[in-house]
């Protein structure tokens, strides 16, 4: 029997962003002993039990993806999931570009050896398309406010349901166009305000585009704005050493990247394809140019499978639970703080101007300024909702 | 499969459609994933987070409280017995950290001191139930906070509850009854026979039909293993069938065979605990941590605490729909309820100080009154005081009058006196005069100290006479 070595909490970057329990963290009282079994007890046949539980309920997973249109999210999607999500758009002649950002939401329930999963895929048609696309992010943010909101209520409520419907935004995976250059000011925009909210995954769009020095050059570009603009994104730092403790116990890993492989190789170049080819005697899902075969699965390709494992195979469940510890807690301290009516009915949270007295939100990052934190409230407000 | 794709009202300029949950599809995969890897990927997040479970044995001192969860857990936790003189019920509770693997488990173990010892024992369920509730209560505050830690939490709230009949073979005590009863709504209850090598094969068939009999007519509701998953419906749906369990809990090993085995030993033979025939113990381990560890903490989350948790929240006085039948927001209520709170206490306020004015007031009458007493009081005897002075005064004026004219006659006496002595007065009546004169003079200022109201003229009117 091992005697257990207590792990200290992850670091608290600010009080107001707490890291998850990945950790051990768990206060130990000071009455609590360490005991030593002297034989089997069977403790961990609670494990099978919480499988099977999970198992019967299945699992819930929303992903919303942004970019602007042509950058080839719907194919990502289907690529990603390995099935038809969305009918892959293309500009046709008849079809009108939409002049106001619309969401759009599809709900699939795919299951895998068993396990069972609803899985929602939100799409942003019309995003950054506008001549002006000034405040582009409101109704995004608003979408995934009203889901925090929708969670929030059902939580309050004196008789609620057994297991509350999480339609909250677990993942933002947004995508930046290939231009070889810098971060667009659009995408700095849309990404200071995103990643307090929602965990941002950040991806370069339609890399084949590029080459590989190319993409290198502009992976280390985007990197240093992101720094120089403190935009966190997934996996954040603050959660890093958890992260790494994690990759060192878990049994399910069956590949060789690090957290560190992560950190350093965010934004991954990524390729979408979902028509197959005959490469070398394999059928190879990629798309065929007149000067080669793209393998979407092949890593020198592109980075596609390093997205795919991020977000599904290894990291679903804790995207999952930094939105559900971290940023849900976040909306709701900051919902609970201001004194004003909760709405009744659908429709936006009608918040009236905040007044001075009210705290700035929940905003960690100093760097966007403080009326700019608060200043989505009032944009709201302005806006017709 | 295509998917669908809706364009929003005009209105919006988003709009959200199709939430999830109506007309999900189920959509082929063309290859391999990965997402199978989800249960894992939570068994591990649980793993790192460690299990919480807390334990609360309920029985009559001596039944082998301490022993059954030494023997439960293969360990040795650290107590002493309790004694029979305990004034009252108290509940102690140890939290202990066991490791198997690579699993970590809090447990927490929480037995009542003195159960059933005291004479009159119409309370002995209440501190229990108190302590269930404050740990529903301290889980309540902590997740109704606005900046919570609920991942962090150590979760107290009682998970299981194991109730320890005696094993008198006949039926269950009324205080038994009575206290399941209290506690069937707020924790899952399993009976448990202690110290079932007290009883015999066929007593105790009959032992467990009269208590389950009992129970159901008493409408106490206990524990049921879970039958909703195919996986351990029958292996639950059979235990079911043996509940209570009859268990023997043991520390002491033997070695039969070429193992060594908890055992009892008695002069006429010895008692396996792990014994199938000999009794109930592994069952109860089965079922209660090899197989529904984890359904017990769900009922105890979704069904007492969500219980507890309306209650309470109904008792404070939130609403989930006000009388038109919206939506109530809890923000809402919050303010009107501490509004309300706070009119009250201005009104408290108000009254308080009226009161205190009123009952200054009254003092102030009262001391005027005592005061004005003290004065008339003060004037009359002065008065009297005066009056009397001059009473004195007055006797003592009379008094000295008589004493002047005394002596003025005193005088005059003396002068006949010579004038008789002269004229050829006899010495014996001048010696009986003398005499007579010495004992006036004496009784005179005999009379002059000490009384001066007494008439010392007397004796001179005597004399006067005489002569």
């Amino acid at each position: 029997m091992k005697k257990r070595q207590k792990k200290n909490g992850g670091s608290p970057m600010d009080p107001l962003r707490q890291s998850p329990s990945r950790s051990s963290s768990r206060a130990s009282s000071p009455r609590t002993l360490p005991c030593e079994m002297l034989g089997y007890v069977g403790i961990e046949a609670v494990l099978d039990q919480l499988k099977i539980k999970a198992m019967k309920m299945g699992f819930e997973f929303n992903i919303m993806v942004v970019g602007q249109s042509g950058l080839g999210k719907s194919t990502m999607v289907n690529t990603l999931f390995k099935s038809k999500m969305w009918k892959s758009t293309m500009p046709g002649l008849g079809v009108p570009t939409p002049q106001t950002l619309q969401l759009q939401s599809v709900t699939h329930v795919i299951e895998e050896s068993g396990v069972k999963l609803k899985l929602t895929v939100t799409d942003t048609p019309g995003f950054g398309d506008q001549i002006n696309n000034d405040k582009c992010w409101d109704p995004i943010l608003g979408y995934i406010n009203e889901q925090y909101e929708h969670y929030l209520q059902e939580e309050i409520l004196i008789t609620r349901q057994r297991h509350i419907p999480d339609t909250r935004v677990h993942c933002c995976v947004y995508f930046v166009p290939p231009t070889g250059h810098w971060l667009r000011p659009l995408d700095i925009e849309f990404l200071q305000r995103l990643c307090r909210t929602v965990n941002v995954v950040p991806v370069i769009a339609r890399a084949d585009s590029l080459t590989i020095e190319e993409r290198e050059a502009f992976r280390h570009r985007i990197q240093e704005n992101l720094k120089t603009h403190g935009i966190e994104v997934y996996p954040q730092k603050c959660f890093d050493e958890d992260i790494n403790d994690k990759i060192l116990n878990s049994k399910i890993r069956d590949f060789e990247y690090s957290s560190l492989c992560y950190t350093e190789r965010i934004p991954f170049a990524v390729v979408g394809a979902d028509r197959e080819h005959i490469v070398n005697g394999r059928c190879v899902l990629g798309r065929k140019t007149k000067w080669g075969i793209i393998e979407v699965e092949n890593m020198a390709h592109c980075e596609f499978p390093l997205l795919r494992d991020l977000l599904i195979r290894s990291h679903l469940q804790d995207l999952k639970d930094i939105t559900h510890n971290v940023h849900y807690e976040n909306y709701r301290i900051f919902r609970l703080n201001e004194s004003h009516v909760l709405p009744r009915g659908p429709g936006w949270v009608n918040l009236a101007p905040a007044p001075a007295s009210v705290p700035a939100p929940a905003g960690p990052q100093a760097n966007p300024s403080p009326p700019k934190v608060g200043g989505w409230a009032k944009d709201n407000s302005d806006e017709e909702c | 499969m295509e998917a669908e794709a809706n364009s929003g009202s005009p209105e919006d300029s988003w709009a959200f459609i199709q939430r999830p949950g109506e007309g999900c599809r189920t959509v082929p995969l063309a290859g391999h994933v990965g997402f199978d890897s989800l249960p894992d990927q939570l068994v591990n997040q649980s793993i790192s987070q460690g299990f919480c479970f807390n334990i609360l044995c309920v029985g009559e001192t001596g039944l082998g409280k301490s022993t059954l969860m030494d023997t439960l857990f293969n360990t040795k936790f650290e107590g002493e017995p309790a004694t029979h003189t305990q004034p009252g019920v108290q509940l102690q509770s140890n939290t202990y950290d066991l490791q198997e693997s690579n699993v970590g488990l809090k447990l927490t173990i929480v037995s009542t001191v003195g159960f059933g010892d005291q004479i009159n024992k119409e309370d002995s369920y209440r501190p229990i139930v108190e302590f269930i509730d404050a740990q529903f209560e301290a889980y309540l505050q902590e997740e109704l906070k606005i900046r919570r830690l609920l991942h962090n939490y150590h979760d107290s709230r009682i998970h299981a509850c194991l109730y320890f009949i005696a094993p008198t073979g006949h039926s269950l005590k009324s205080l038994d009854l009575v206290t399941m009863k209290k506690l069937d709504s707020k924790v899952n209850v399993i009976p448990i026979i202690a110290k079932s090598d007290a009883i015999s094969k066929s007593e105790l068939t009959k032992f467990k039909i009269k208590i389950t009999s009992e129970l159901v007519s008493n409408g106490v509701q206990i524990y049921q293993f879970p039958m909703d998953d195919e996986a351990v419906a029958e292996v639950n749906g059979t235990m079911n069938a043996h509940l209570p369990f009859a268990v023997i809990g043991s520390t002491e090993e033997l070695k039969i065979g070429n193992k060594m085995v908890k055992v009892r030993q008695y002069p006429w033979g010895t008692v396996q605990v792990e014994n199938e025939a000999h009794c109930d113990f592994v069952k109860l381990r089965e079922m209660l941590i090899r197989v529904n560890m984890e359904d017990l903490r769900e009922q105890t989350h979704s069904r007492h605490y969500e219980l507890y948790r309306r209650c309470k929240l109904e008792e404070m006085g939130f609403k989930d729909t006000d009388p038109d039948s919206k939506p109530f927001s809890l923000q809402e209520t919050y303010e009107a309820k501490r509004n309300e709170f706070l009119g009250e206490l201005q009104k408290k306020e108000e009254e308080m100080r009226q009161m205190f004015v009123q009952r200054v007031k009254e003092k102030e009458a009262e001391l005027k009154e005592a005061e004005k007493e003290l004065h008339e009081k003060f004037d009359r005897l002065k008065k009297l005081h005066q009056d009397e002075k001059k009473k004195l005064e007055d006797k003592k004026k009379s008094l000295d009058d008589e004493v002047n004219a005394f002596k003025q006659r005193k005088t005059a006496a003396e002068l006949l006196q010579s004038q008789g002595s002269q004229a050829g007065g006899s010495q014996t009546l001048k010696r009986d005069k003398e005499k007579k004169k010495t004992r006036e003079e004496k009784s005179i200022s005999d009379g002059t100290c000490t009384t001066p109201g007494k008439h010392p003229v007397v004796p001179c009117a005597l004399v006067v006479c005489a002569v």
